[in-house]
């Protein structure tokens, strides 16, 4: 028998579908694919380290988007949930995928498509949430500026919606938990990372970042929010099952004034 | 702008723009164009939710809340003594980009008492979404309230730079409008309604033959009732509400359950409590009308004018006809099995699918999502015999309510309950 191995890639998509490639062109046996921040060695497996290839991630995306467009969205975004081993489960869904003609991701009946859809789903919500939840902040220097701390890695996923809704306007979105963010400046999004002093909040001390402007309008939104609440008609169960608490310290709307 | 000056406007007028229920922000197609700012494509989005649990995605303001008539279950009626206000066109223009440039809002919903005429209103609306528009180059959602009574030149100008427009026909009878609101007639509803509909269809037939046609009016109409005001039987509702969708092409009718804001013998009293119960009952028989292929009559007719309180519409129609189960999930054309109380549209998706590879089996079911509770006293499946065939309909009523919880089941259970 050949001897099972652990891959170790960079932690990036491009990276892990370059795992998934050496994987397949090598004819391996997977004990396990492991991120290199988090790896460790197992007792009676080899470790090897993926070295990400373009070219060679994009053969098995095409592959993947051959079969079906679900499919290969899907386990995009089923990876982004960082979920504790999601990388073998995604490996076994995918050996499942190429080793059938038929359309595996409409076999609600077989549990590696009801789990891969399902983190596929909560990812798909976290995303949804954040188009909503961001609050844009104007700064000095005339950057929509905004802070957020969602579940998953969604930034890659909302970039896109966000450049074609602000097309005329310089915004920063930036991830407090994963330390990256995506910054559009008038023509492209970029990747940026940066040394934050403070994470921006919902607090009422004002930062001097922030024009005074800013704050009147927080002022108006933060009013608005109040009075077109009907008190007579108050569900704060549903209320906090729509705006869980978690995102609450980055809304304007739920300062305490 | 005086900042403060704005605030008070703002509260008056959004606190009065509230019993508006609409806030949809889907259906739309309008891109951006030329980087300019905003983008409706695709699905709404909900920015936020207030206490109540109602959805926030539009700026909803009135532009005034001064008004000529007096329907008594208006809180902007002319007798009703309250604070007065009104938006200069800027005003609202400017409110509605900052929002949106904070993405706290997919655009602007915009309704008004009426000042001086139906026209003169209906002109000054039109006014802000043009300069939205044209000037602003702003392509978020906007949603005009078509003003009773209004002309149909004007109702025409406000479809070329709105997203949606809606009348709230408000009382579902015609006697009741009578009672309540004795300055409006139907037609006063009806006639704006009717020009927008025949206005999208003439668009429409338009865009098929010369690609370059605008737009107009691109995510449709909608119109409001209001429940339990008028002592009207849900029957009434929904052949109304059937009506409309018919007729008129709506894309949404909303329920608003009465809010009592006023004391006036002809209504509930102030105190009374909002029909929220009612309410979702009634939207659940709109989505059973809508996507589960239901007739009106077969959930509301002369034997059965009102729906149960107790258990949802779907759920008592199979009551009521229970020798069309038990269904088999593994054979059933998808029309059916829509049919099965607890089987959502998503599950029929996923059933249909799945069982092309397999048999399924209860096991199946349940990890698909299925609520078995409900649906395993009316469907086969795999390896399952049908058990419950000797069950009287009270009998499975009794059995589901027993052995499930709802929201709702302390509005109407009569068991005291010990802890609260």
């Amino acid at each position: 028998m050949k001897e099972a191995k652990i891959l170790v890639y960079d932690g990036s998509f491009n990276g892990y579908l370059t795992a998934i490639f050496t994987a397949f062109e090598q004819k391996l046996v997977i004990a396990d694919i492991q991120k290199d921040s988090q790896s460790q060695s197992g007792l009676f497996s080899d470790v090897e380290t993926v070295y990400t290839d373009v070219d060679k991630a994009k053969r098995v995306w095409n592959g993947i988007e051959k079969k079906s467009n679900t499919t290969i969205k899907n386990i995009y975004f089923a990876f982004l949930s960082e979920n504790p081993g999601i990388e073998l489960l995604l490996y076994r869904y995918i050996q499942k995928l190429f080793s059938k003609t038929e359309m595996l991701h409409l076999n609600f009946s077989d549990d590696h498509v009801i789990k891969v859809a399902q983190l596929a789903k909560s990812v798909g919500r976290e995303k949804h949430r954040m188009e909503a939840f961001v609050r844009f902040q104007l700064t000095k220097d005339e950057i929509y500026f905004s802070n957020i701390e969602p579940d998953f890695d969604v930034l890659p996923l909302i970039s896109k919606h966000f450049k074609s809704r602000y097309a005329d306007q310089k915004w920063l979105i930036y991830d407090v938990k994963r330390k990256y963010g995506i910054y559009y400046d008038l023509h492209s999004v970029e990747m940026v990372t940066l040394n934050l002093n403070e994470v921006y909040t919902n607090k009422t001390i004002k930062s001097a970042a922030f024009t005074t402007g800013e704050y009147e309008y927080q002022d108006l939104w933060n009013n608005y929010f109040k009075s077109t609440n009907i008190a007579s008609r108050v569900n704060m169960k549903l209320h906090i099952q729509h705006v869980p608490k978690r995102y609450w310290k980055y809304l304007s709307e739920k300062k305490a004034v | 702008m005086s900042f403060e000056r704005i605030k008070e406007k703002l509260n008056i007028l959004a606190d009065a723009a509230k019993y508006d229920v609409s806030c949809s922000s889907s259906g739309s197609n309008r891109s951006n164009k030329n980087k300019g700012l905003g983008d409706s494509t695709g699905m709404g989005i909900c920015h936020t939710y207030t206490e109540d649990g109602r959805c926030v995605s539009l700026l909803k303001i009135l532009l005034t809340n001064h008004c000529i008539f007096d329907c008594a279950y208006c809180v902007t009626r002319k007798s009703n003594d309250i604070k007065r206000a009104a938006f200069k066109i800027q005003e609202a223009v400017d409110l509605t980009i900052n929002f949106y440039r904070r993405n706290y809002i997919e655009g602007l919903f915009l309704s008004s008492g009426i000042f001086k005429s139906p026209d003169y209103t209906m002109e000054r609306l039109v006014a802000v979404a043009k300069k939205l528009r044209l000037e602003e180059n702003f392509n978020g959602y906007i949603h005009l309230k078509s003003i009773p009574g209004a002309s149909d030149e004007l109702m025409y100008e406000a479809g070329l730079y709105a997203d949606r427009l809606s009348v709230n026909i408000e009382v579902p009878t015609i006697s009741g409008l009578k009672l309540l609101a004795p300055d409006k007639k139907h037609e006063d509803f009806t006639k704006p309604m009717l020009k927008v509909k025949n206005e999208i269809l003439l668009y429409k037939a338009e865009k098929k033959i010369i690609k370059s046609t605008p737009k107009y009016a691109p995510a449709g109409q909608s119109t409001q009732m209001i429940i339990g005001a008028t002592g009207e039987s849900d029957k009434d509702i929904m052949y109304s509400a059937t009506h409309y969708y018919k007729n008129y092409n709506m894309k949404r009718v909303y329920y608003s359950g009465y809010v009592p804001i006023a004391d006036d013998s002809r209504l509930p009293a102030i105190g009374s409590e909002v029909p929220m119960l009612r309410e979702n009952r009634l939207y659940q028989t709109d989505w059973l009308l809508r996507f589960y292929g239901f007739s009106v009559n077969e959930i509301l007719n002369d034997s059965h004018p009102n729906l149960d309180v107790d258990i949802d519409p779907k759920l008592s129609w199979a009551l009521r006809n229970l020798s069309q189960f038990p269904i088999d999930v593994n054979t059933a054309e998808p029309r059916m099995l829509a049919r099965i109380p607890g089987l959502g549209m998503n599950s029929v998706y996923k059933i249909i699918n799945a069982r092309k590879y397999r048999r399924l089996s209860f096991d199946h079911l349940k990890k698909i999502g299925v609520a078995l509770n409900r649906a395993k006293y009316f469907m086969v499946c795999n390896g399952n015999d049908y058990t419950h065939k000797d069950l009287q309909a009270i009998q499975i009523k009794g059995l589901i309510l027993q052995n499930s919880q709802g929201k709702f089941r302390s509005n109407y259970s009569s068991q005291l309950s010990l802890f609260n």
